[in-house]
């Protein structure tokens, strides 16, 4: 009602005390396709779903190498999402060539927050309209965090931004404390499974979607398309109705893996993929920034 | 009224000797490990050889902390081509970075002489400076090895041929040269990649 009042620059309050600008800019975030990351003790995943304009082009680039230990996949405006991994990689050239040591993932995320929040306090500027999903490795271990376009950052165990994040946001929390101890293969698994879950009934595969990894002996990168297939029919996730019959997936998925002491409880009741409206953080009510 | 002379300098002489020679299919670059100011030894132990990229191993004698300044600058600049170009830097390529970057420091020079060999397009180069070379020293010994590194010229060389020379070069050079001797680093490049090798040199 007020907003389109106080929502001219980014440097006018709202009564309410909100800046709708940068409201709007995380807006931008929740429009873009969707990217999600976990944890483990030893690795993060980063994984998105590719969109294209049409058939005949290529898709956006999302998920960037950063450094040989950290990476990063974004959501929204993909071109500020460019700019921001070019900073992103030219602080950790620059902290190398001081230190000769590794740039901690939790200085690069306050810096690159801190340049977030400039932008939302002069009046010449706005806000960059990209979510940024962080992971990367450093001495006190592995590490995901998200930067808002508020100049936000919270560390996390697993996430997924952008749009229908919801979806995967709802696997994530019934699985998340199974993470930190997950292998490398099972953390990927649980990725694609996030992943299709976004993409609410479409069949996954490795065309639609970019699967990231850095872990401890094994450097940023991104896996390419015939491994990610492999492990997409390995995991033989690829369904094509909604994702209901999740469940069942232990009994065939049983190839490769080790025996599943890390499926969260292990009895996984059945068919819990639809929206839980659990504790969501509460979007409503509150400014969506201070979350 | 004579000019007026400065009492002190920036620079300072850690002598050391420096090889890069280029065959058919094989490029090998060598250097002494002694670091030495004055007629003073700091250390017998020290690595004159960065590789700069897959196919790219640059030796330097002359200040090493200007020798080790232009490595980092040389490394960043390469990790910035990488995530631009999604690939390693050419050995050419490299050679016009270090061209340039030499330069940029005209008037305030990196004091460090400089052989970069590698293989560009699978064949072998060495390059030093702005002209490329079948083989190439620098420094403490430049004379005195130049003459038997001409023979290359003559009759080509095997690897095993260009290593043995190599060594031979530099047990001749340390008789002489006090600030040659101690260790020899041979790093040999090659389509199979890239391997180290150490022979123990004079250590008077």
């Amino acid at each position: 009602m007020f907003r389109n009042q106080y929502d001219t620059d980014v440097t006018t309050w709202s009564p309410a005390g909100r800046l709708f600008q940068v409201e709007y800019a995380m807006e931008a975030v929740k429009q873009g396709s969707a990217a999600i990351g976990l944890r483990s003790k030893s690795h993060v995943v980063l994984a998105c779903v590719n969109k294209t304009s049409s058939e005949l082009s290529s898709h956006q680039k999302k998920i960037f190498k950063v450094d040989d230990h950290i990476g990063v996949a974004i959501a929204g405006l993909t071109a500020d999402g460019r700019v921001l991994s070019r900073y992103m990689r030219n602080e950790c050239i620059n902290y190398f060539y001081t230190y000769e040591s590794q740039l901690p993932v939790g200085r690069l995320v306050v810096q690159l927050a801190d340049k977030a929040q400039v932008c939302t306090q002069r009046s010449w500027k706005r806000p960059y309209g990209v979510g940024l999903l962080v992971g990367g490795l450093d001495e006190s271990g592995a590490h995901l965090y998200y930067n808002c376009p508020s100049g936000n950052y919270f560390e996390y165990q697993a996430f997924a931004i952008g749009s229908r994040s919801q979806a995967a946001k709802t696997y994530l929390e019934r699985k998340f404390e199974s993470f930190v101890d997950s292998s490398r293969e099972n953390l990927i698994k649980d990725a694609l499974f996030a992943l299709r879950e976004t993409l609410q009934g479409e069949k996954l595969t490795s065309s639609v979607c970019t699967i990231a990894v850095v872990g401890i002996g094994e450097a940023f990168h991104i896996l390419d398309q015939e491994t990610v297939q492999e492990l997409i029919n390995e995991f033989e996730i690829a369904g094509e109705e909604a994702p209901v019959a999740e469940p069942a997936a232990p009994d065939q998925a049983g190839v490769a893996e080790p025996a599943a002491p890390d499926q969260a409880g292990g009895a996984e009741p059945a068919a819990a993929a639809d929206d839980d409206n659990q504790a969501a953080p509460g979007d409503q009510g509150a400014a969506p920034m201070d979350m | 009224m004579t000019k007026q002379q400065a009492n002190w300098s920036p620079y300072d002489n850690n002598g050391g000797t420096c090889v890069a020679i280029a065959g058919a299919d094989y490029c090998v670059i060598a250097a002494d490990t002694r670091m030495s100011s004055g007629y003073n030894i700091l250390t017998r132990d020290y690595s004159k050889i960065i590789q700069l990229a897959d196919k790219s191993v640059m030796a330097s004698s002359g200040f090493q902390a200007d020798v080790r300044a232009l490595q980092k600058v040389l490394a960043s600049r390469h990790l910035l081509y990488q995530h631009q170009h999604n690939k390693q830097m050419s050995c050419p390529a490299m050679a016009q970075l270090l061209s340039n970057t030499l330069y940029y420091k005209r008037f305030f020079p990196y004091y460090a002489f400089n052989v970069l060999g590698g293989l560009d397009n699978e064949a072998p180069k060495v390059l030093v400076l702005h002209s490329s070379h079948p083989f190439w020293t620098t420094n403490s010994s430049l004379q005195a090895l130049s003459c038997y590194l001409r023979r290359m010229q003559v009759t080509p060389l095997s690897e095993a041929e260009a290593i043995d020379l190599v060594k031979t070069c530099f047990a001749s050079a340390t008789e002489r040269d006090i600030y040659t001797g101690d260790k020899l680093e041979i790093v040999v490049l090659n389509a199979s990649g890239l391997r180290s090798d150490y022979m123990e040199l004079r250590k008077d």
